[in-house]
C-alpha cells in the first residue's frame, strides 16, 4: 500500500505510485482513447502555423476566455461602501458562482444574495421576488444600502428594476429612505468591467441625488475601477495622507476584501461611508485610476457633478509621476519629499535589475487598464512586448495602447489582439516558441 | 447510536432553532422553520423539509441545474467536449472549480480543464443562437478533431427564448458522426443544483444509451462480459477520489468497466449498460440513470460508502457479498491487508482529536457519508445537513447520526452562523463560501465539496490524507494567535492552541 502513517501522501506522489500507474494502464481498455502516436501527431499539430490559421479563422467558438460576466463586477463595486449588502435579481446559482469565485479568490468571507428567481418567475417576472427578498435580507442582514444588479435572466424576461424598487418600497420591504441603488448588467453584454461601471454609476447616482452644494468641499475622489489588488488602494491612501490630501474613495473595498482576523466575523468590514460618498458630488476633482472600466461613470460625474475628472493609472515610475503632479496640480499642495526619495529607490531597484529584463520579449493578456499599465512599466525597464491579448478590448482602448506603445522603441513589435481568447494566445505562443 | 449526554438536549437544540429564526420576517420564518429540526433515535427520517425553493434575499450556498449538469455530471467526461452555451459567466465563474483529475492531453484528446462557450452577444439573445451553436460544433470538429463527442449545456437564456438545441444536435450529430447532447439545464429550472443532475442522467438515457444499444444490435460494442464486471458511479474524482475507490475495488477481483464521471470517457459510458452491478457513491447524483439501468437493462445497484476504515470494510464486504466466494475472499485479504495500516493512522491521529464535535453543511451526499470517517478518529457530529438533499436523503441520514443532532436543510447563512455560535463545534466541514466567515471567528475549518486542495479522501489511501489534514485544521497554532495579548478585553473567541 502506498500510505505510510508516518509520511502521508498528497495525490501528487500518491498518484504515481507503481500501484496507480498500473491502475490507469488498466484503465485505458475500456475508455477507447486514441493511439498514443496519434495523440502525439495531433498534439504537434496544435502547435502548428497551420493550427494557428485555423484556430484564428473561427467566429463562433470562445475557448478559454479571459473575460467573465457584468454581474460580478457589480458586486465587487458594492462591497466598497459601508454596510453595503449586494443583491442580484434573477437566477440564484450565479450568485453562488460569483461568492465562489471572488471567495477563493481573496481567502475572505464575501457576502450577497440573489432573489432566487426560479420557473415561476420565468413565467410571471420577478417582482414578487424582488418584493420578499429586499424585505428577508434588510431584516435579516440588516445593511445599510443594498445594491441591486441583474443576471441575465432577469434581463432576458425584461425586469425593470426601477420599478420593482419602487413597488417593493411602497409594500413595504425596505424604509423609504433606505438607499437602493440598482444597475441592470445583462452577462450578454460587455463583461465583469461593464458592470463595475454600471453599478459604480448607480451607486453614485443614487447616494448623491440632491446633494449638490454650491460651494466645493475641497476634496479630492479617487476610484480605481476594476482593480482586485487591495494593496493599490491602501496605497493610494497612503500617498494621500502624505500630500495631507482630504480625499474619498469611491468604493473603498480594500477593508472588505483583506479583513483582520479577530475572532469574530463582521459582515460589512470597512468601506466608504454612504454620508461621505453623498458629498462626492461637492468634491474638487475626481481621479479615476481606470479608464475603461469607468466610462459611463467618468460621463455622468463630469456631466452631473460639474467637476473635472481626470484618469491617472500610477503603474511604473512615469504613470506615477504625472499621478503625482497632477495631485500637486490639483490641491496646490507640493509633491511631499518622502515620496521623491521613494521614487529614487524605485528606479534605483530599476536600474540595478534592468539587466534581466531587458530585451525579454513578453506575451500578456486582461483587462484593458491593467495590461495598458503593465506594458507602460515593462517598456521603462526595456522589455519587448510581442502580443498584447485583451478579450474585453475596443477601439478606443486600441488606439491609446498603440499610442503607448508607439513611444517607446521597445513597443515596436507589439501587435494587439482585441476580442482574442486565451487559445489564441495559446496559438501565439506556440508559433513564437517553434 | 448513544443516548444523548443531556436528557434536555433535544428540546434546547428545538429552543436554540426557535430563536433562531426570530430574526426572520415571520412569512420567511414559517417557511424556514419546515427546514429545521433536532434529529429524535428511532425516528424514520430527519424531520425536515428539503427539495423547495430558497428564500429570496436570503443567503444560501445553493446553485444551480446548470452547475448540477455542466459542473457534476457531464463536465467531467474528459474526452467530450462541454459548450457552456449562453454568455459568458457561467463557464467562467465555474471554469476548474471541482478538481475532477483526469488522465490525457489537455486540448488534443481530453478537455477537462477547458471553458467552450457560445459567449452569447445581445444579437444572439435577439435572433437566437441555433445558427451560432451549428457553426460552433463545426468549428470544435475542426479544430479538435479527436474529441469523442460534445454535450450542450444550456445556461438561462436557452431555455427562456426557445431556442431548439435538440434540433441542432441532431443535425451536428449526423453531421461530425459523434454523439451531441442537448441538455436543457438553464440554472432557473427547479430549486438548486439537484434538478441539473436529473436533467442530465435523463439525457445519458435518451441521447448516449440509444447509441450502446444500437452498437449493441450491430455488434460493433466491442464487449466481452466477465462475472466481474462492475462499473462506479458518482464518483467525480476530486482530488483522485475515484482511482482510491477502484483500487480496492480492482483488488478484491472486480473489473471496474468505467467511472461515472470523473476521469471517464463516452466509450466507458456505453459500456455500462452490460455490466453486472452498478456500485453507486453519490446517491443523490446518480440514482435515476441507476434505477433506469435497472428497470431496462436488469442490472442491480449498490450504494456504498469509501469514507473511513469502517464504512469502507463494511462496504467492501457487501459488494463482495454479492459476487462469489472468490470475491468474498478477496475482500477479506484486502480488509485484513490495510487494517494494520489504518489502526496505525487512527493510533497516530485519535488522541490529537477525540471528543472534538464538528458541524457540517455539504451537498448532498457528503453530509452523512463522511460522519463514520470522523467517528473512526473519535470526532463527533453535532450538526449536519444538505444543500439540495432530497426526503430520501434525510431518510438515509438517520443511519448515520445520534440523537440530538441538529438537522439543517438549504441552512442560510444566517442560521449556520447562529446555530454555530450556539453549539460551539470545534469544526466546521463545508464549503468555501463558508470557509472564511468561520475562520474569522477563529474556528477551524475544511472544505468537504473540493477537500480544500487536498485530497483524495476516498478509500484507505484517502483515508490517511482526511486524518492529516483533520489534525492540520484542528491543531493549527495559528489559531491561538487570534487577539493581540496586550488587549485585555479582546472578544476573540479564539481557541487556544492545543
Amino acid at each position: 500500500m502506498p500510505q505510510n502513517p508516518d509520511k502521508i501522501q498528497d495525490h501528487v506522489q500518491l498518484f504515481h505510485q507503481p500501484e496507480y500507474q498500473q491502475l490507469f494502464q488498466n484503465k485505458r481498455e475500456f475508455e477507447n482513447g486514441h493511439d498514443p502516436e496519434e495523440v502525439k501527431r495531433v498534439a504537434e499539430w496544435t502547435k502548428s502555423w497551420d493550427y494557428r490559421e485555423k484556430n484564428f479563422a473561427r467566429e463562433a467558438l470562445t475557448v478559454n476566455p479571459a473575460k467573465g460576466c457584468q454581474p460580478l463586477g457589480a458586486m465587487f463595486a458594492a462591497v466598497g461602501f459601508e454596510g453595503t449588502l449586494p443583491f442580484v435579481q434573477g437566477s440564484q446559482g450565479c450568485v453562488a458562482y460569483f461568492r465562489t469565485h471572488l471567495t477563493r479568490h481573496y481567502k475572505e468571507p464575501f457576502s450577497g444574495v440573489s432573489s432566487s428567481m426560479t420557473e415561476d418567475a420565468a413565467v410571471f417576472g420577478g417582482l414578487q421576488n424582488m418584493i420578499d427578498g429586499l424585505a428577508n435580507s434588510y431584516q435579516l442582514y440588516k445593511p445599510k444600502m443594498i445594491a441591486v444588479c441583474t443576471t441575465c435572466m432577469a434581463e432576458v424576461i425584461g425586469d425593470d428594476l426601477g420599478a420593482f424598487i419602487t413597488n417593493a418600497k411602497n409594500a413595504g420591504s425596505v424604509p423609504q429612505d433606505l438607499p437602493v441603488p440598482f444597475a441592470h448588467t445583462p452577462s450578454f453584454v460587455g463583461s465583469h468591467i461593464t458592470g463595475y461601471d454600471n453599478m459604480m454609476k448607480g451607486i453614485l447616482t443614487t447616494l448623491t441625488a440632491g446633494k449638490k452644494k454650491s460651494a466645493s468641499n475641497g476634496k479630492i475622489n479617487f476610484i480605481s475601477g476594476f482593480d482586485t489588488y487591495v494593496g493599490n488602494l491602501r496605497e493610494v491612501k497612503r500617498i494621500a495622507s502624505l500630500f495631507g490630501i482630504d480625499y474619498t474613495i469611491l468604493s473603498d473595498n480594500s477593508d472588505y476584501l483583506d479583513a483582520p482576523n479577530t475572532g469574530e466575523f463582521d459582515m460589512y468590514p470597512g468601506g466608504t461611508k454612504l454620508e461621505e460618498a453623498a458629498d462626492a458630488i461637492n468634491a474638487k476633482a475626481t481621479v479615476v485610476m481606470q479608464a475603461h472600466s469607468t466610462p459611463k461613470t467618468r460621463e455622468y460625474i463630469a456631466k452631473e457633478w460639474q467637476q473635472d475628472v481626470v484618469v491617472s493609472r500610477p503603474w511604473g515610475i512615469k504613470a506615477t509621476d504625472e499621478f503625482l503632479m497632477k495631485l500637486s496640480e490639483l490641491t496646490g499642495k507640493p509633491i511631499p519629499e518622502e515620496l521623491e526619495i521613494e521614487r529614487g529607490r524605485a528606479v534605483d531597484a530599476m536600474t540595478d535589475s534592468h539587466a534581466w529584463v531587458h530585451g525579454k520579449r513578453f506575451a500578456i493578456y486582461g483587462d484593458p487598464d491593467l495590461v495598458y499599465s503593465v506594458v507602460g512599466f515593462m517598456l521603462e525597464l526595456g522589455a519587448e512586448p510581442v502580443h498584447i491579448v485583451v478579450h474585453n478590448s475596443n477601439e478606443v482602448f486600441e488606439k491609446e495602447l498603440q499610442a503607448l506603445l508607439d513611444s517607446s522603441p521597445f513597443g515596436k513589435e507589439a501587435k494587439i489582439w482585441g476580442g482574442k481568447d486565451l487559445w489564441h494566445l495559446r496559438s501565439l505562443l506556440c508559433a513564437l516558441s517553434s | 447510536m448513544t443516548p444523548p449526554e443531556n436528557k434536555n438536549i433535544i428540546e434546547e437544540r428545538k429552543e436554540l432553532i426557535k430563536e433562531v429564526l426570530q430574526a426572520y420576517p415571520e412569512k420567511a420564518a414559517k417557511k424556514r422553520e419546515k427546514h429545521l429540526n433536532v434529529y429524535e433515535e428511532g425516528k424514520s427520517d430527519c424531520g425536515v423539509k428539503s427539495n423547495i425553493k430558497s428564500l429570496p434575499g436570503v443567503m444560501t450556498a445553493r446553485g444551480c441545474a446548470y452547475a448540477g449538469s455542466k459542473g457534476v455530471v457531464w463536465g467531467p467526461i474528459k474526452d467530450m467536449i462541454h459548450i457552456s452555451h449562453g454568455p459568458v459567466g457561467c463557464g467562467y465563474w465555474s471554469w476548474s472549480g471541482r478538481r475532477n483529475y483526469y488522465i490525457g492531453t489537455t486540448g488534443v484528446d481530453t478537455f477537462g480543464t477547458m471553458h467552450f462557450t457560445s459567449d452569447f452577444q445581445e444579437r444572439d439573445i435577439v435572433f437566437g443562437g441555433d445558427k451560432k451553436l451549428l457553426k460552433l460544433i463545426q468549428e470544435l470538429e475542426v479544430l479538435f478533431p479527436l474529441s469523442r463527442g460534445v454535450s450542450i449545456q444550456s445556461e438561462c437564456p436557452i431555455g427562456l427564448i426557445g431556442d431548439d438545441i435538440e434540433a441542432v444536435a441532431k443535425k451536428a450529430a449526423k453531421e461530425i458522426n459523434k454523439p451531441v447532447v442537448p441538455v436543457r439545464c438553464e440554472g432557473f429550472r427547479g430549486v438548486s443544483q439537484s434538478l441539473g443532475h436529473h436533467i442530465a442522467n435523463d439525457m445519458i438515457r435518451d441521447w448516449v444509451f440509444p447509441r450502446a444499444d444500437q452498437a449493441k444490435k450491430d455488434g460493433t460494442l466491442k464487449f466481452e462480459s466477465t462475472p466481474y464486471d462492475v462499473a462506479i458511479i458518482g464518483d467525480y474524482n476530486i482530488g483522485g477520489d475515484a482511482w482510491a475507490s477502484r483500487i480496492l475495488l480492482e483488488e478484491i477481483g472486480l473489473r471496474v468497466v468505467a467511472q461515472w464521471s470523473g476521469d471517464g470517457t463516452i466509450n466507458e459510458m456505453l459500456m455500462t449498460p452490460n455490466v453486472k452491478m452498478n456500485l453507486i457513491h453519490c446517491y443523490r447524483s446518480m440514482n435515476y440513470i441507476s434505477r433506469h439501468m435497472e428497470e431496462k437493462y436488469g442490472i442491480p445497484w449498490l450504494e456504498y460508502n469509501f469514507f473511513g476504515p469502517t464504512k469502507i470494510a463494511e462496504s467492501l464486504r457487501e459488494i463482495a457479498s454479492k459476487f462469489d466466494s472468490k470475491i468474498q475472499e478477496n475482500a477479506e485479504k484486502v480488509i485484513a491487508k490495510y487494517q494494520p495500516t489504518m489502526d496505525a493512522i487512527v493510533a497516530k491521529y485519535r488522541p490529537r482529536l477525540e471528543g472534538k464535535t464538528v458541524a457540517m453543511m455539504v451537498g448532498g451526499l457528503r453530509p452523512r457519508h463522511v460522519v463514520p470517517a470522523f467517528q473512526d478518529l473519535g470526532m463527533k457530529m453535532i450538526g449536519t445537513g444538505y444543500e439540495f438533499a432530497h426526503n430520501d436523503d434525510y431518510k438515509r441520514t438517520t443511519h448515520y447520526i445520534e440523537n440530538g443532532t441538529i438537522v439543517y436543510d438549504d441552512v442560510t447563512a444566517y442560521e449556520f452562523e447562529e446555530f454555530v455560535k450556539a453549539l460551539k463545534p470545534d469544526l466546521i466541514a463545508s464549503g468555501v463560501k463558508e470557509k472564511y466567515v468561520f475562520q474569522k471567528m477563529g474556528l477551524p475549518f475544511r472544505q468537504m465539496h473540493s477537500w480544500d486542495y487536498s485530497g483524495p479522501y476516498h478509500g484507505y489511501d484517502g483515508f490517511a490524507i482526511f486524518a492529516r489534514d483533520m489534525d492540520l485544521a484542528l491543531n493549527s497554532p495559528t489559531w491561538g494567535l487570534i487577539g493581540a495579548p496586550w488587549n485585555k478585553n479582546t472578544k476573540a473567541k479564539a481557541k487556544a492552541a492545543v
